[in-house]
């Protein structure tokens, strides 16, 4: 942090390499939107980004509660920035509860802005706050307290629209935004452009809005309470052209390049379920790719519609979080037993049952794998950011539709919802999706064999003399007739089971981040990419022996994997579950693995993960 | 962009052998599915649907063996699902004949939820529910198409619960066509299921099927020469509501809003229940009717025309392509809010 030339009005301009600002209040005081657009000025001011959304499930939480409060939280930085930050460096709070529940994330001697007019008796109350802390000196002793009539000065700016108080009222979350948008130097033209769009058709919104976010950023300027402001120079990135991106419109795109390049249409069948739900909306816009979205009436149907496509010779996507993937087993084992390709989107999060449905949580690893009756092994793939969803749904279509197996993808909540500068890719660079329909008569059966990959034949109905009648009974290979033959059974199961296993012929050899031997290897999967990089980069500035491996490809593992592990003499796996990759890895390869986990329904601090690498290297564990 | 897509494609001219396929029929000798097989096999090369163009699908359970025997294209999938299954076939492929073959315990049970949606969206697709009132394939339970009272296996002292109609449930999903015929009716099978066939939307065809082994003679009403006779009642577009043997000829006209039955030449012509398919409403009411009160109608209860879902969907679809052209997920990546980075 070096202090550089103040800017005019005497006011100090501090460069710093990053910076975490959460923005909390009440669900209806548009912080999500708030979070957003201070996102997109970020990415103009050239940062890296992270963010992390984090909102109740209900709709419209009563105002007021502690279980209303929704946040955006996002840190930016001048370097790589890999998670959305563990703690604060900047809290807005809107209400009390924003506070109560948000403040014990606050960096001592971090920023703290509150709204002083939602600080009333009856918010109070329902905050659970005896007296109003805003008078009382502790939080002005442990962090710089600005407290700002933001519901005041933003009435006040747009008194003269004709507007109802209702709509005014919605307005003041701009103040916040154009506050801290002069805290820490950020462009307000990307929010200026986006209200003047949005607001099209309404000028006196579009005027209020323009109005309270000047106003805002004005106050921040002029009021004699903030003696510093903040600049974060842009991150050193790899140079194109660049978009943000969150895991679910990514997972979406994904799917439509698929489509693209394979010259397939695609069949996505979905029940409205959160965290996944945007999947569905974001297909259904694109009807062009030759997309057919299908809100089915169960998560059931959802699946078996995508598997009828998939017969038909469409490629069939389904999506849904845990529990709706549970109802999907059965149909899961049929696309396995017919050998169909089909990808499987599960959106992870907090469980069991409904569990917590806006929450993150990496715990349906073992169903992925597992979950189905009998032996009925899928390919089973994770991407590590927001960004790496497009790639890693493309990577499902191309795996499902050569060897046809079903693929399942599993992302989370964090990785759905969060978005990250994305590097936009150059389509043409995607490994091409060759899907050959058999049309040759001659010596067909349905379940001849591909020798490379097991695949059999992927036949499109209307095909001439290609008759055949496949099921969920056991079949004898080759021929697909009905079998009940123990010893076929048999070579049946290990055949599914080794289609998917050279599925590790098309893994590339895994990147190891760090010494290719030391003390520790930490092994992550999913979601966790951020906060394990982050972590492992600290501890090898600390100079500790610790590399890391992020696993895309969890069924199969990779082939290199079993050599890596054993180039380390300890293993660490931190993971948002009770201990799951780690049971896998402890088996597979008879490897003393150690989990490091924690079940909150949020993301991984790269503290408590840099925590648990020290102690382990320091052989405290 | 329909079935008529597949129909449009000259058939060659079929028998009934060209739509055998080469696996040995499983059922239990005396099935009642042995005559369904054999009428639909006779009524395909009526289509005219090149074969390879046909599939049939199926769920789970005595009936939904049945793709397996037709030498088509075709997929036995999961108990209750094929409604499911078939509706995103269509999506994927309208350019084929879509056949669901099901049972009253797949259909209407497992699998109701599905049967109510694929009848509501009106899905192309032609289904034919095997109703024999029991569940035959895991021995001998009671279904949801069992008389109340049913002594079963698993309800030895008798069921507890109504059976479902499922006529009246098609027609209260919104089917566009259901019909209703019977196993030991050759002709009058091979009749309906080309109508069914014929109909664009969902056609929902109840069959009564024997199941001799567990349910035997459960339709004996329309088995037994003499009680055939007397509750038979042929449903003909155009033709009035007449039943019973021809010295005692019986008619079904409406009393205020109710059905009734009454001597046929007691009532004035004018006072006849003619038959109309394009009537839902009466369709409704004659999905009630059954022995011994009523006689069992058989034949076509409504055909009306109505949306096809996948229609709809595939329209939106090249109407999206025709105005602002075929997707392009270059141009895609790049559009909406992008920053340069050098």
């Amino acid at each position: 942090m070096s202090e550089i030339a103040a800017p005019a009005k005497g006011k100090s301009l501090k460069e710093l390499d990053r910076a975490v600002v959460r923005f909390a209040g009440d669900s209806g005081d548009g912080m999500q939107l708030t979070g957003e657009q201070f996102t997109t000025e970020s990415a103009w001011a050239g940062n890296d980004i992270a963010t992390l959304p984090n909102f109740p499930a209900e709709i419209r939480a009563p105002a007021g509660t502690l279980f209303g409060v929704s946040s955006f939280q996002l840190q930016f930085g001048s370097q790589r920035v890999y998670t959305p930050g563990d703690r604060l460096d900047c809290l807005v709070a809107m209400n009390p509860a924003a506070l109560k529940v948000h403040l014990r994330d606050l960096k001592p001697g971090g920023l703290l802005v509150v709204n002083t007019a939602a600080f009333d008796k009856r918010n109070l109350d329902k905050a659970g706050y005896a007296a109003n802390p805003l008078e009382e000196s502790t939080l002005a002793e442990r962090y710089r307290l600005h407290k700002v009539d933001m519901t005041g000065l933003t009435y006040e700016a747009v008194k003269d629209l004709p507007l109802g108080t209702k709509e005014k009222d919605r307005t003041k979350n701009f103040f916040a935004l154009g506050l801290v948008s002069w805290i820490y130097t950020r462009p307000l033209e990307p929010t200026l452009e986006w209200i003047t769009k949005k607001f099209v058709k309404n000028p006196s919104i579009a005027e209020a809005n323009t109005r309270v976010l000047k106003a805002g950023h004005a106050y921040g300027e002029t009021a004699e309470i903030f003696a510093e402001h903040y600049t974060v120079e842009a991150a050193e990135m790899a140079p194109g052209l660049y978009r943000a991106m969150t895991g679910n419109r990514a997972l979406a795109w994904g799917i439509l390049a698929a489509a693209e390049r394979s010259k397939v249409p695609v069949v996505y069948g979905a029940y409205p379920i959160t965290p996944a739900s945007d999947i569905l909306h974001e297909l259904a816009l694109h009807k062009r790719f030759r997309v057919r979205t299908i809100q089915a009436e169960d998560e059931i149907a959802a699946i078996t519609a995508a598997i009828g496509a998939a017969f038909g010779g469409a490629i069939g996507v389904t999506g849904s979080s845990g529990p709706g993937i549970a109802l999907k087993g059965e149909a899961i084992g049929l696309a396995v037993t017919a050998e169909l390709p089909l990808v499987i989107f599960d959106i992870q999060r907090g469980g069991p049952s409904t569990g917590l449905p806006t929450k993150t949580e990496q715990a349906d690893l073992m169903q992925a794998m597992y979950g189905r009756n009998s032996e009925s092994p899928v390919v089973v793939l994770a991407p590590a950011t927001p960004g790496d969803c497009f790639y890693v749904a493309y990577e499902a279509v191309r795996i499902a539709t050569k060897y046809m197996v079903p693929v399942m993808v599993l992302s989370d909540g964090f990785l759905a919802n969060g978005s990250e500068p994305w590097l936009i890719p150059d389509p043409q660079t995607l490994p091409p999706i060759e899907i050959g329909f058999r049309t040759e008569k001659e010596g067909f059966f349905p379940y001849l064999r591909d020798p490379a990959t097991l695949a059999r034949p992927w036949v499109r109905p209307g095909t001439p003399g290609l008759e055949h009648r496949i099921g969920g009974i056991e079949k004898q290979d080759v021929t697909g007739n009905i079998s009940y033959d123990p010893d076929n059974h048999d070579h049946m199961v290990r055949t599914r089971a080794e289609k998917v296993r050279r599925v590790a012929q098309e893994i590339p050899p895994t990147t190891i981040n760090g010494p290719a031997t030391g003390d520790l290897l930490v092994v992550g999967w999913g979601g966790t990419y951020g906060a394990i990089t982050a972590a492992v980069e600290r501890a090898q500035t600390e100079g500790r022996a610790v590399a890391s491996i992020h696993l895309r490809y969890l069924n199969p593992l990779p082939p290199d994997l079993g050599h890596i592990l054993r180039e380390y003499r300890k293993v660490l796996v931190p993971e948002i579950n009770s201990g799951q990759l780690v049971r896998v890895l402890r088996a597979e390869y008879l490897v003393d693995a150690v989990g490091f986990n924690r079940v909150r329904g949020l993301p991984l601090a790269s503290e408590e993960i840099l925590e648990a690498i020290t102690q382990l290297v320091e052989g405290h564990v | 962009m329909s079935a008529g897509g597949a129909e449009a494609k000259e058939a060659p001219k079929y028998t009934k052998k060209d739509f055998e396929s080469d696996q040995d029929v499983r059922w239990c000798p005396g099935c009642g599915d042995y005559a369904i097989l054999s009428a639909v096999q006779k009524a395909m090369p009526d289509l005219g649907i090149p074969k390879e163009d046909i599939v049939f699908v199926s769920g789970i359970g005595c009936s939904s063996r049945f793709p397996y025997y037709m030498n088509t294209y075709g997929f036995h999938t999961i108990h209750g699902r094929a409604p499911a299954i078939a509706t995103g076939l269509r999506l994927a492929r309208p350019d084929l004949k879509v056949f669901v073959v099901t049972g009253d315990g797949d259909g209407l049970s497992i699998g109701g939820n599905h049967m109510l949606h694929v009848l509501r969206r009106n899905v192309n697709v032609t289904i034919l529910l095997f109703n024999n009132r029991i569940y035959g394939l895991t021995k001998g339970q009671y279904s949801p198409t069992s008389e109340l009272g049913k002594v079963t296996k698993s309800t030895p002292v008798g069921s507890a619960d109504r059976p479902v109609n499922p006529l009246a449930f098609a027609l209260g999903c919104g089917a566009t066509f259901v019909g209703r015929t019977v196993d030991r009716n050759i002709p009058h099978m091979e009749e309906m299921l080309k109508r069914a066939a014929r109909h664009r939307g969902a056609a929902f065809v109840e069959i009564l099927q024997n199941c001799n082994v567990y349910n035997d003679l459960a339709w004996n009403v329309m088995y037994d020469k003499e009680q055939k006779l007397q509750y038979e009642l042929r449903l003909e577009h155009g033709k009035p509501l007449l039943f019973g043997p021809q010295d005692d000829r019986r008619a079904v006209i409406m009393d205020g809003v109710r059905p009734k039955v009454v001597t046929a030449k007691d009532v004035p012509a004018s006072a006849l229940w003619v038959h109309d398919e394009s009537n839902v409403n009466a369709a409704k009411l004659l999905a009630d009717l059954f022995a011994p009160d009523f006689p069992v109608p058989i034949g076509v209860l409504a055909a009306v025309a109505g949306p096809v879902y996948e229609e709809i969907m595939l329209d939106q679809e090249q109407k999206a392509i025709s105005e602002r052209g075929p997707g392009d997920i270059a141009k895609l990546l790049t559009s909406g809010d992008t920053w340069r980075i050098s």
